[in-house]
């Protein structure tokens, strides 16, 4: 039971990087890519109608650990507590930067949201990424199963580390670069001439810094915490993952050049969730791994009772089929390339 | 009181109160434009559609609102609260991860569609979208209550080996009946906002003599939705919200009421000064033997006080709660006694030239919101000092590992930043309401 629940938590988790992954690239692309007040009316339209819903998979993957995992919650939440204040205001300047940018017209202060819109994007992949960062790390977990993490120390990893170090800095970097191209290639795939355009020619130029770091981190990991590859030599099958991981990364050099957008995009949600799955193989069934091995948290000393885990699953079923129509039915309502002119939407 | 305690409630209290002006708006408008859809499809009249899309408008972005001040509550149970968290996680986990999994993805996803889909949609699916909104909002609504209502009378539950709480009745937690008064209170409480502000923006427009069909339909909407909801809030749900305190928390009864000597025939105050510490109201006017008829429908019939209780377990702040309780309720007394009036009126065919009524509509739209914080100061003072009733003291609960120091820095960094929303909200209602129902659609989005 426990081990579905943390199935089901690492699995909403990753939706909610690859759904609303993509308006957070777009964002960051957002300045350098369109350039003229319609180009960015465009791609704020293309993002408009779904990234408010794409935002509630974190806060459905948040109440969902909160349930089966409260004593995660409660120690990764207040121990993280610095970073994760920073990151509710960061969703709250970004929600504020494209709401606001829709219903002022005035130049002066669309310039101003602008900015806002793309800072808090940013910022927002690089925290996402040192929060992944810390967890594969480990945290300074006391006996009572607290901690608290000062927002850096020395950026050395060693037994008081930060939220940031040179480790999580470099994931945040991985995060910030492979959002970006993320993001990129849903802008080329949802408009079309020169923005679609040069929204490509942004994910064909960092394609090689991708690679790169995708290669670095994965070998700087093993390098800090060798006991991610235990669950790999024990199951091989997982070994899987990297090859979908690199699999899914040759697909976009090959598509991204050729026009074939969609193709790109589907493989850069794909690398996404091939990284996070592995990640969350290596790690199960630890889920905030100490500095302390012996205090390490795992999924049995975290989890609700058995009877809320085992009513949960029904709803959860119920919930999660009900989402996923509503959001099929809105991606379909909204399919297609966006243009300006011609109305509504 | 340890000041990493204190500054963690102001923490919860300051964010939860802020949070709260917006679905209480959200929540109430939603059912409204749904009447809105309904007229203008039924009488396929596009004045009630440009009605409907001006509201809608403002619904997105109190949205927006209600979102990014929600996301923080929700981390704050983990980030403030983890000790309660550990505790009680086991069980409010289920209704606030259902409140996720079935409101929000709803409200949500229903809502871009709403708002961008017109065009899109046939009418029929277009309303079908607003009535999906409307749904998910009152859904959110009923979890997060259900969730308040388990602090406030625990059910369902079993004590768990290593001290935690884990549920042992799922229909017993989602049918608590303290949930059950205390959502059917609020959202007839939110429902009033809703229909304060509609008819005050109504009036606005007919005192200004803008947008003037536009501004009849507001007021006559908003004025009968908010004679109906002004009615509900006192009967049956303020009275049996009322009767599921006095008899699970006789003692937040007592200290609302400040009553510090129990005894039979017990008087009603309507104006006066708790003195806790001569355990007496100053200056009261009192109506004889009220309470205890209100309480348990006899004259006579004995009301427990303050004495009855030991003082550790008398809630802290007595005269904040006590005057918390009573501008609840005086507001709600003169919201009835208003919204009659404007209905009489309207009636009558008179209401759209009683100038004098018109402008207090328009004055009374801060009020509903004062008293929707009101009756939340009063419900979460009077559960003090406990934080699970009975079960969880609120001083054992906050997270211990985050120190005051930090806690007040966060505290101030949403104070800015709050304030700075508020601020951008303002001068986007006032845009859009500037800009009125016929301003095009397209150039806004
Ligand atoms: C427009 C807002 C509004 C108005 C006019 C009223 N209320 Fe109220 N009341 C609320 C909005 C509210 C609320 C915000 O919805 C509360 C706070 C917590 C809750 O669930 O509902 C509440 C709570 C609340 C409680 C529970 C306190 C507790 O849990 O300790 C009682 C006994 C009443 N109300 C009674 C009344 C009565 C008798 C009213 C007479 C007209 C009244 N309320 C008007
Ligand atoms: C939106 C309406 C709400 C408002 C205005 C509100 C207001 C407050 C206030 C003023 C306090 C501080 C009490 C004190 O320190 O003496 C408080 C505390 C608290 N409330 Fe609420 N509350 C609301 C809804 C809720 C809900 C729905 C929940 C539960 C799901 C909740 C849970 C808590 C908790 C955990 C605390 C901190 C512990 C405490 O001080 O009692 N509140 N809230
Ligand atoms: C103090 C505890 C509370 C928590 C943890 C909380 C949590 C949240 C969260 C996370 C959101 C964002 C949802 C989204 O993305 O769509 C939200 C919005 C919302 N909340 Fe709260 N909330 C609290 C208090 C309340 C209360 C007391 C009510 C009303 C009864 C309420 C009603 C709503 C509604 C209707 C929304 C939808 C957004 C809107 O309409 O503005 N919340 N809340």
């Amino acid at each position: 039971m426990e081990t579905l629940w943390f199935m089901i938590v690492a699995v909403m988790l990753t939706a909610y990087v690859v759904l609303d992954g993509f308006d957070l690239g777009a964002g960051i692309i957002y300045l350098t890519v369109a350039r003229t007040s319609d180009e960015r009316r465009t791609v704020l339209r293309a993002i408009g109608p779904v990234w408010d819903g794409n935002e509630v998979w974190l806060l459905a993957a948040g109440g969902t650990l909160y349930f089966a995992f409260p004593q995660l919650y409660a120690s990764s939440f207040s121990g993280f507590y610095l970073p994760l204040m920073m990151v509710l205001w960061l969703l709250m300047l970004r929600a504020i930067g494209i709401e606001f940018r829709t219903h002022i017209e005035n130049p002066v202060w669309q310039a101003f949201f602008d900015a806002v819109f793309f800072g808090a994007s940013a910022l927002l992949a690089i925290f996402f990424g040192a929060a992944l960062g810390n967890v594969i790390r480990g945290v300074p977990l006391g006996p009572d199963g607290y901690f608290f993490e000062p927002m850096w120390t020395t950026f050395k990893l060693g037994p008081n580390p930060g939220i940031l170090d040179w480790y999580t800095v470099t994931t945040g970097v991985v995060a910030l670069v492979t959002l970006t191209v993320h993001g990129a290639l849903y802008v080329a795939v949802k408009t079309e001439n020169e923005l679609s355009r040069r929204a490509r020619g942004v994910a064909i130029m960092l394609w090689p810094v991708q690679f790169f770091l995708t290669c670095f981190s994965l070998g700087v990991t093993y390098w800090i915490r060798p006991s991610v590859m235990d669950n790999y030599r024990a199951h091989p099958i997982g070994l899987l993952v990297p090859v979908v991981v690199f699999g899914s990364l040759a697909v976009m050099m090959w598509a991204a050049p050729k026009g074939k957008e969609k193709r790109a995009f589907i493989a850069s949600c794909v690398y996404i969730a091939g990284m996070l799955v592995g990640a969350a193989f290596a790690l199960y069934p630890v889920v905030l791994p100490a500095r302390t091995a012996a205090y390490s948290l795992t999924i049995y000393n975290t989890a609700a009772g058995h009877h809320g885990l085992a009513v949960g699953m029904v709803w959860w079923t119920m919930g999660v089929v009900l989402a996923l129509g509503y959001f099929v039915f809105v991606y379909r309502m909204f399919r297609g390339k966006v243009r300006l002119e011609g109305g509504g939407y | 009181m340890d000041s990493a305690l204190l500054i963690h409630r102001l923490h919860f209290a300051f964010t939860a109160t802020f949070h709260y002006l917006f679905p209480q708006l959200t929540m109430g408008l939603a059912p409204l434009i749904v009447v809105l859809k309904t007229i203008g499809l039924r009488r396929n009249d596009e004045t009630y559609h440009q009605a409907a899309r001006f509201w809608a408008k403002i619904f997105g972005i109190s949205f927006v609102l209600g979102v990014v001040t929600g996301i923080p509550m929700e981390f704050q149970f983990g980030t403030n609260w983890s000790v309660f968290s550990r505790f009680a996680g086991g069980v409010i986990g289920q209704t606030l991860a259902m409140e996720g999994m079935f409101a929000f993805f709803l409200e949500s996803a229903f809502l871009g569609l709403f708002l961008y889909g017109e065009k899109r949609l046939s009418p029929k699916a277009h309303w079908w979208s607003a009535m999906a909104v409307f749904l998910g909002s009152w859904l959110s609504g009923y979890f997060i209550i259900a969730t308040d209502a388990w602090m406030q009378h625990p059910v369902g539950y079993v004590h768990a080996a290593d001290g935690s709480v884990q549920l042992s009745s799922f229909w017993e937690l989602v049918l608590n009946p303290w949930a059950w008064w205390q959502y059917a209170h609020n959202m007839s409480g939110a429902g009033i906002t809703g229909a304060f502000v509609m008819a005050s923006v109504g009036a606005f427009y007919l005192l200004g003599r803008k947008h003037v069909e536009h501004g009849k339909i507001f007021v006559k909407v908003g004025v009968v939705a908010g004679c109906i909801f002004s009615v509900l809030q006192l009967f049956p749900t303020g009275d049996g919200q009322g009767k599921m305190v006095a008899l699970n928390q006789p003692v937040t009864l007592a200290a609302m009421e400040s009553l510090f000597e129990g005894q039979p025939g017990a008087p009603l105050v309507i104006i006066g000064q708790p003195n806790v510490d001569e355990k007496k109201i100053d200056n009261p006017i009192l109506v004889p033997k009220m309470l205890s008829f209100l309480t348990y429908r006899r004259w006579n019939a004995h009301v427990q006080g303050l004495d009855a209780f030991p003082p550790e377990q008398w809630p802290q702040n007595i005269p904040l709660l006590y005057y918390s309780y009573h501008i609840m309720v005086g507001l709600g007394t003169i919201f009835i006694a208003v919204m009659v009036v404007a209905v009489l009126l309207l009636w009558r065919g008179k209401l759209f030239d009683a100038r004098w009524m018109l402008w207090l509509l328009l004055l009374s739209l801060p009020f509903p919101f004062i008293a929707n914080t009101a009756g939340w100061l009063t419900a979460e003072l009077g559960r003090q000092p406990w934080l699970v009733y009975g079960l969880m003291r609120t001083a054992d609960g906050y997270s211990k590992n985050v120190s005051a120091g930090n806690g007040l820095f966060t505290l101030l960094g949403f104070m800015g930043m709050y304030t700075v929303l508020g601020i951008l909200f303002l001068f986007l209602i006032r845009f859009e309401i500037e800009r009125g129902p016929e301003a095009d659609r397209a150039a806004a989005h």
